[in-house]
C-alpha cells in the first residue's frame, strides 16, 4: 500500500499539522483509507471534512474544482466507483473501499483520453474551470452508453453547469469521443 | 494586407494554446495555489442594506488562537474604485455600510474555519438607515440620508449621474414624421456567475507585495494596490492566475484583493481569500437593472427620422463602472441604425444593492433589446415587415453617425441576409404557440478611450528571440475566451513557426508591458494589433540578418518567411543569425486608438476602432396553459472581420448566444426586503444543458482595414440580439409582447390574461418616472462622410472653433 506521507511526498501539509486549540477540542479525526486514481492512501482527517476539500487540500489534486461547495454547479464532481458524484457532498468516511477517480486520473498530458482529445480539439473547454467534472460525467456516460443520443449527453450533464460554451461544444465533444471509440 | 491563401495559421480552427493544461486539470487557477505557511483570509459583511457603522470591536478575535491578524476599516481608509471619477469603496468600510455584503473587517487564520469563527466573535454597532431598493425611490429625497456624501455625487436625491445630450434637429426630425410611437421597457438586473469563484493570494517578501488573483484586469488591481497600500507601483506585481470565467465580473479592483495583500504585509506570510458563491452574488458589477423609455417618428415608408431615449439605472450601492455604464445604454444605438436626429437622456442612481457594473454587452443588452422590440412594433403599426423595416434604416459602412460614432466596416447587411435565408423567416409556419424572432445588433472592438485618461498604448506586447526560441510578453489576460491563443497565432503567422512554438507570458505586471485587460471586447483588436506591430519588426531583424548572409540586397521581400524558414535557412538558424548580427533579439509593438469622437464632453465613451455586428433569427414554441417558452433553435451570424480562430470564435458566438438566453428567460438578481433573493446556484436559474437550444453559427468576414487581419470583437456582440429575437418570437407565437426581462412564464400568462379580457395583450412597466435630466448638450452633428480620426481630426476641431472664435 502506498502510504500517503505528505511529510515526504508533498509540500501539501495543512492538516497533517492541524493546530489545537479551542475550536478543535471537539473535533473528532479519523484515520482512513481513500482510493484514490488507482492507489491507495491513509489519511487522517476532521471527520467533516469533504472528500473535495481533502482531495484539494490534503491530496494536492487541484484538478477537481469548487463553484459552490453546496452541491449545485456540479464543478466538483468526481467519480465515485464509476459514477459521478458531488464531491463536496461527500464525506470520506461514507466512501469504504469505493475507487474514486479525479481528472488526474484520467490521460495526462503525454496521453489524452478520447474525451480530452475531443475536448481540446474543439474548444469545449474556454475558461476550463467546468472542464475537469464535464469530462468524468462524459466519462460515465460513454462507459455506460458507448454511443449516446444528443439528447442523452443533454440528460447526463445537466447536472454540471457551464457559462463559457453554451454547451455546444461540449457536446460536440462527446459525440466526437464516443464516434471515435465506438470505431477504434 | 495577405489574404487567406497565404495566411497559414490566421484563420485555421486550431486547439487553444492552452487546451492541454485545461482538459487534463493541472491548470493552476488561484484557488488551486497554495503557498507555504499560507494563511486563509475571511471576510466580514454586513448583514444591513444601509446603516452607519457605529463601533467595531474585533478583540474577541484577535484572541482566538490561530488568529494572525484582524484588519477593520481603519486599517485601509483610502478610497478606490475603477473610474477616477468615482473613488467610491473602501476595502472594509468604517463609517457606513451600503449593500447586504459589503466588506467591513477581516481575518486571516491558519485554518479557513478559524478565520470563519473568528468573524462571529466580531461585534460591529450599526445604525440603521432606510434602505433604497428601487429606481423610484432612488429619485426622491431619502427619508434620513443619502447612500453617499453629495460632497461626492453633487447629485440630488440618490442620483449618482445625469447625462442629456441631442444631436441634431429633433424637432425637426419628430415633425418630418408620419407616425411617431413611444414605449417603456423595463430590463431586470443579472449577474455573471462565473463558475469559479473569485480568489487571491498575496505575498509580502522583501518589500515587495505579489498578488495572484483572478482578475480581468492585471494593471487596474496594480494601480488600485499601489494607491491603497500607499506602496510605489514598482513594489506591486500583480499575476493573473489562470481565470475561471470573468464575464465582466471581475473588472473591477475588489476589496478581498486589497485586504488579503494588507493582510501578506501585516503577517509577513501567504494569506489567500477565495469567496464563497453567496460572496460572489454580492460582489456582482453586474447587469444594471435598466428602466427605458424610447421615442421614434417614422416616414410612412418606416424610415426614421427622429429618435428620443430616457434610461434610469438602477447601480446598486457603488460607482464600478458606472459612469460609463450611464452612457452606454444611450450610444451604440446609432451604429446599426441612421437615426438623423437623436436625443438621450440617462441617469443612473444609488440603491442599497451590490453594485452593478459591466457584464457582457456593458450598458448595451438592455437599450437593444428596447430598440429591437420597439421597432417591431412600429413596424406592425405601419403593416411593415420588421426584416425590412430594419434593413432600411440600417447604418452604411464607413459612414459616420450623428453622434458622431466613425463606422468602418459593417456587415448588417450580409448577417441579416444569412440567418433570415437559414432559418426559413419568411416561410415560416404560422400556427398559434410558435413563433420566430429576428434582431441585429452591434458592439465596439474595444473602448477608444482608457479607464483613466493618457495617452500611452492600450496595449503592448515585448517579443524575444534567442537561440532557444521565441517568447512573447503582454499584459493581455487569458480570460478563457482566446486571449493567449491570439496572441500565439498572430506572432506564429508572422514569424512563419507554429502557433505551440511561441512561448507566452501573459498578464503578469513585471515581466509584461502594459495591457489594460479582457473588457470591451479589446483584447483581439488591441493586443492583437500589438502583437502583429511586434512580430512585424521581428520578421524583419530575421530577414535583414538573412539578407546580409547571403548578400541579398534592396528588395528584401523576395527573402520568404513561413513553415519554420527564412529564406535559405531554418528558422532556429535565421535567429542565429540575427542574434549574432545584431546582438540580443528583442521588439516591441503597440497599439493606440486614434482619437474618433467628437467635440463635446463625454464623447469618449462609445468610439471604437471598429464595431462587430450580428444579426439573429430565433424559432421557439411557447405553452398558452404554462407560460412555458422553449427556444428550438436559434440562427446567429456575426461580423468579426476576420476570424483568427474559427473554433475559437464559433465558441464566443455560442457561448454568447447561451448567455443572452438565460438572460431572456430566467436570470435575475432580484432582491426583496433589502436581501438578495436568491444568492445561490440553484436558486438563481441559469440555463443547462437541457434548456441550451441548436445553435447554428455564421461566421462574417468583412475583414476591418485597421484590425489585425481584419479581425474585430467576438466576445460580447452576438449576445445582444438573442434577447430581443425572443420577444419577438413570443409575440409571433402568442401575440403578446413582454416588455421586460425575464421572460417569465408568470409574467407570459399575466400578458395572456390581459390579452384575454380585451386589455393591451401586454407585460411590462405601465410608465417612466420623471427625471429630471438638467439641461441638454446640444451637438451639431458630423458629415457623415468625413471619417477624419486623430490629429486630423483634432486639426479639424482646432479649425472650427477658430472660425466659432472669429
Amino acid at each position: 500500500m502506498n502510504k500517503f506521507d505528505l511529510r515526504l511526498a508533498r509540500p501539501y501539509a495543512p492538516q497533517q499539522f492541524a493546530m489545537l486549540n479551542e475550536l478543535d477540542r471537539d473535533v473528532q479525526r479519523e484515520a482512513l483509507r481513500l482510493r484514490v486514481n488507482g492507489e491507495d492512501f491513509e489519511i487522517l482527517v476532521p471527520v467533516h471534512k469533504t472528500l473535495l476539500e481533502v482531495l484539494r487540500e490534503d491530496m494536492g489534486l487541484t484538478g477537481t474544482k469548487h463553484g459552490c461547495e453546496l452541491g449545485e454547479c456540479g464543478t466538483c464532481t468526481v467519480l465515485v466507483d464509476g459514477r459521478p458524484q458531488l464531491s463536496c457532498l461527500l464525506l470520506p468516511i461514507q466512501l469504504g473501499r469505493s475507487e474514486v477517480t479525479t481528472v488526474e486520473g484520467l490521460g495526462g498530458t503525454a496521453e489524452l483520453t478520447p474525451l480530452q482529445q475531443a475536448f481540446a480539439e474543439l474548444g469545449a473547454a474556454q475558461c476550463g474551470y467546468c472542464t475537469p467534472a464535464m469530462l468524468l460525467a462524459a466519462t460515465s456516460l460513454l462507459r455506460q452508453e458507448p454511443k449516446p443520443a444528443r439528447q442523452r449527453i443533454r440528460e447526463a450533464l445537466a447536472g454540471n453547469l457551464c457559462r463559457c460554451t453554451g454547451y455546444v461544444k461540449i457536446v460536440e465533444a462527446v459525440e466526437l469521443a464516443a464516434e471515435r471509440t465506438s470505431h477504434g | 494586407m495577405a489574404d487567406r491563401q497565404q495566411l497559414k495559421v490566421v484563420g485555421r480552427p486550431l486547439p487553444r494554446v492552452d487546451a492541454a493544461a485545461k482538459v487534463t486539470g493541472v491548470a493552476v487557477y488561484a484557488d488551486d495555489l497554495h503557498l507555504p505557511r499560507m494563511l486563509h483570509c475571511r471576510i466580514l459583511r454586513s448583514p444591513h442594506p444601509h446603516a452607519r457603522i457605529v463601533s467595531v470591536d474585533a478583540t474577541a478575535a484577535r484572541r482566538i488562537p490561530g488568529v494572525k491578524a484582524v484588519l477593520t476599516g481603519q486599517d485601509l481608509p483610502i478610497r478606490f474604485g475603477i473610474l477616477p471619477v468615482s473613488q467610491d469603496e473602501r476595502a472594509l468600510e468604517s463609517e457606513k455600510v451600503r449593500y447586504v455584503g459589503d466588506p467591513v473587517a477581516a481575518v486571516a487564520a491558519v485554518e479557513e474555519e478559524i478565520a470563519e469563527a473568528a468573524l462571529r466573535s466580531i461585534r460591529v454597532e450599526y445604525g440603521l438607515l432606510q434602505p433604497v431598493m428601487s429606481i423610484e425611490e432612488a429619485l426622491q429625497e431619502p427619508p434620513d440620508e443619502p447612500i453617499h456624501d453629495r460632497a461626492y455625487t453633487r447629485q440630488p436625491a440618490n442620483l449618482h449621474r445625469r447625462v442629456n445630450y441631442e444631436f441634431g434637429d429633433l424637432e425637426a426630425g419628430f415633425a418630418a414624421a408620419d407616425h411617431v410611437r413611444e414605449d417603456v421597457f423595463f430590463f431586470q438586473g443579472n449577474t455573471h456567475l462565473p463558475m469559479e469563484q473569485h480568489s487571491a493570494v498575496a505575498t509580502y517578501v522583501d518589500g515587495r507585495l505579489t498578488l495572484w488573483s483572478s482578475t480581468q484586469v492585471v494593471h487596474y488591481v496594480h494601480r488600485a494596490l499601489a494607491k491603497v497600500l500607499e506602496l510605489p507601483m514598482n513594489r506591486v506585481r500583480v499575476i493573473g492566475a489562470v481565470h475561471g470565467g470573468g464575464f465582466g465580473g471581475k473588472t473591477d479592483p475588489f476589496s478581498h484583493e486589497i485586504v488579503v495583500a494588507r493582510l501578506a504585509m501585516v503577517t509577513g506570510r501567504p494569506v489567500k481569500c477565495t469567496l464563497t458563491r453567496e460572496e460572489v452574488f454580492y460582489a456582482h458589477r453586474g447587469r444594471h437593472p435598466v428602466l427605458m423609455w424610447v421615442k421614434t417618428g417614422v416616414t410612412r415608408g418606416g424610415r426614421i427620422t427622429a429618435q428620443h431615449w430616457r434610461t434610469a439605472l438602477d447601480g446598486g450601492a457603488y460607482g464600478s463602472y458606472g459612469a460609463a455604464s450611464v452612457f452606454y445604454t444611450g450610444t451604440l444605438q446609432t451604429v446599426t441604425y441612421d437615426i438623423p436626429a437623436y436625443k438621450f437622456e440617462g441617469a443612473r442612481v444609488f440603491t442599497n444593492k451590490a453594485p452593478c457594473g459591466p457584464k457582457r454587452g456593458h450598458g448595451t443588452p438592455q437599450p437593444r433589446f428596447a430598440l429591437e422590440l420597439h421597432l417591431e412594433k412600429i413596424a406592425l403599426d405601419l403593416g411593415l415587415d420588421p426584416v425590412e423595416l430594419k434593413r432600411q434604416n440600417f447604418v452604411k459602412p464607413f459612414t459616420r453617425s450623428v453622434n458622431w460614432l466613425r463606422v468602418t466596416s459593417c456587415g448588417l447587411e450580409e448577417c441579416t441576409e444569412k440567418v433570415i435565408a437559414a432559418s426559413g423567416y419568411r416561410r415560416r409556419e404560422r400556427r398559434p404557440g410558435r413563433g420566430m424572432g429576428f434582431a441585429v445588433s452591434a458592439y465596439m472592438s474595444g473602448a477608444g478611450t482608457a479607464i483613466y485618461w493618457n495617452d500611452m498604448p492600450h496595449s503592448e506586447v515585448n517579443l524575444k528571440v534567442d537561440r532557444t526560441g521565441v517568447t512573447a510578453f503582454c499584459g493581455a489576460m487569458e480570460i478563457g475566451q482566446g486571449s493567449d491563443s491570439v496572441l500565439a497565432l498572430v506572432i506564429a503567422e508572422e514569424l512563419g513557426i507554429g502557433p505551440g512554438e511561441v512561448r507566452l507570458t501573459t498578464a503578469d505586471t513585471d515581466l509584461t508591458p502594459v495591457d489594460l485587460g479582457s473588457y470591451s471586447s479589446r483584447v483581439t483588436f488591441m493586443a492583437g494589433n500589438a502583437a502583429l506591430e511586434a512580430a512585424r519588426r521581428m520578421r524583419l531583424l530575421l530577414v535583414e540578418a538573412v539578407a546580409e548572409k547571403t548578400g541579398v540586397r534592396g528588395d528584401l521581400s523576395e527573402i520568404e518567411v513561413g513553415d519554420g524558414r527564412v529564406g535559405d535557412f531554418s528558422f532556429e538558424e535565421a535567429c542565429e543569425l540575427a542574434t549574432a548580427r545584431f546582438g540580443a533579439l528583442s521588439s516591441t509593438g503597440s497599439y493606440t486608438p486614434p482619437r474618433m469622437g467628437g467635440p463635446f464632453k463625454g464623447s469618449g465613451v462609445g468610439p471604437s476602432p471598429a464595431y462587430s455586428y450580428s444579426a439573429c433569427v430565433l424559432v421557439l414554441e411557447a405553452d398558452a396553459r404554462t407560460g412555458l417558452v422553449r427556444v428550438e433553435r436559434v440562427w446567429i451570424a456575426h461580423d468579426v472581420g476576420r476570424a483568427i480562430n474559427p473554433l475559437l470564435v464559433a465558441g464566443q458566438v455560442e457561448g454568447s448566444v447561451y448567455m443572452g438566453l438565460g438572460e431572456a428567460l430566467m436570470e435575475e438578481q432580484a432582491y426583496r426586503k433589502g436581501r438578495h433573493m436568491w444568492p445561490s446556484m440553484l436558486e438563481y436559474k441559469s440555463p443547462t444543458f437541457v434548456d441550451m437550444p441548436e445553435v447554428e453559427t455564421f461566421i462574417v468576414e468583412t475583414i476591418d482595414p485597421e484590425g489585425p487581419y481584419g479581425a474585430k470583437e467576438a466576445g460580447q456582440g452576438p449576445l445582444l440580439p438573442v434577447i430581443p429575437a425572443l420577444n419577438a418570437a413570443l409575440h409571433d407565437a402568442l401575440g403578446i409582447w413582454i416588455d421586460e426581462v425575464p421572460v417569465t412564464p408568470e409574467k407570459v400568462l399575466r400578458a395572456l390574461e390581459a390579452k384575454s379580457k380585451g386589455q393591451a395583450p401586454r407585460h411590462g412597466p405601465k410608465g417612466f418616472p420623471a427625471v429630471d435630466y438638467g439641461p441638454p448638450i446640444r451637438v451639431e452633428p458630423p458629415d457623415p462622410h468625413d471619417l477624419r480620426v486623430g490629429e486630423e481630426l483634432e486639426a479639424a476641431f482646432r479649425e472650427a472653433e477658430g472660425r466659432r472664435l472669429c
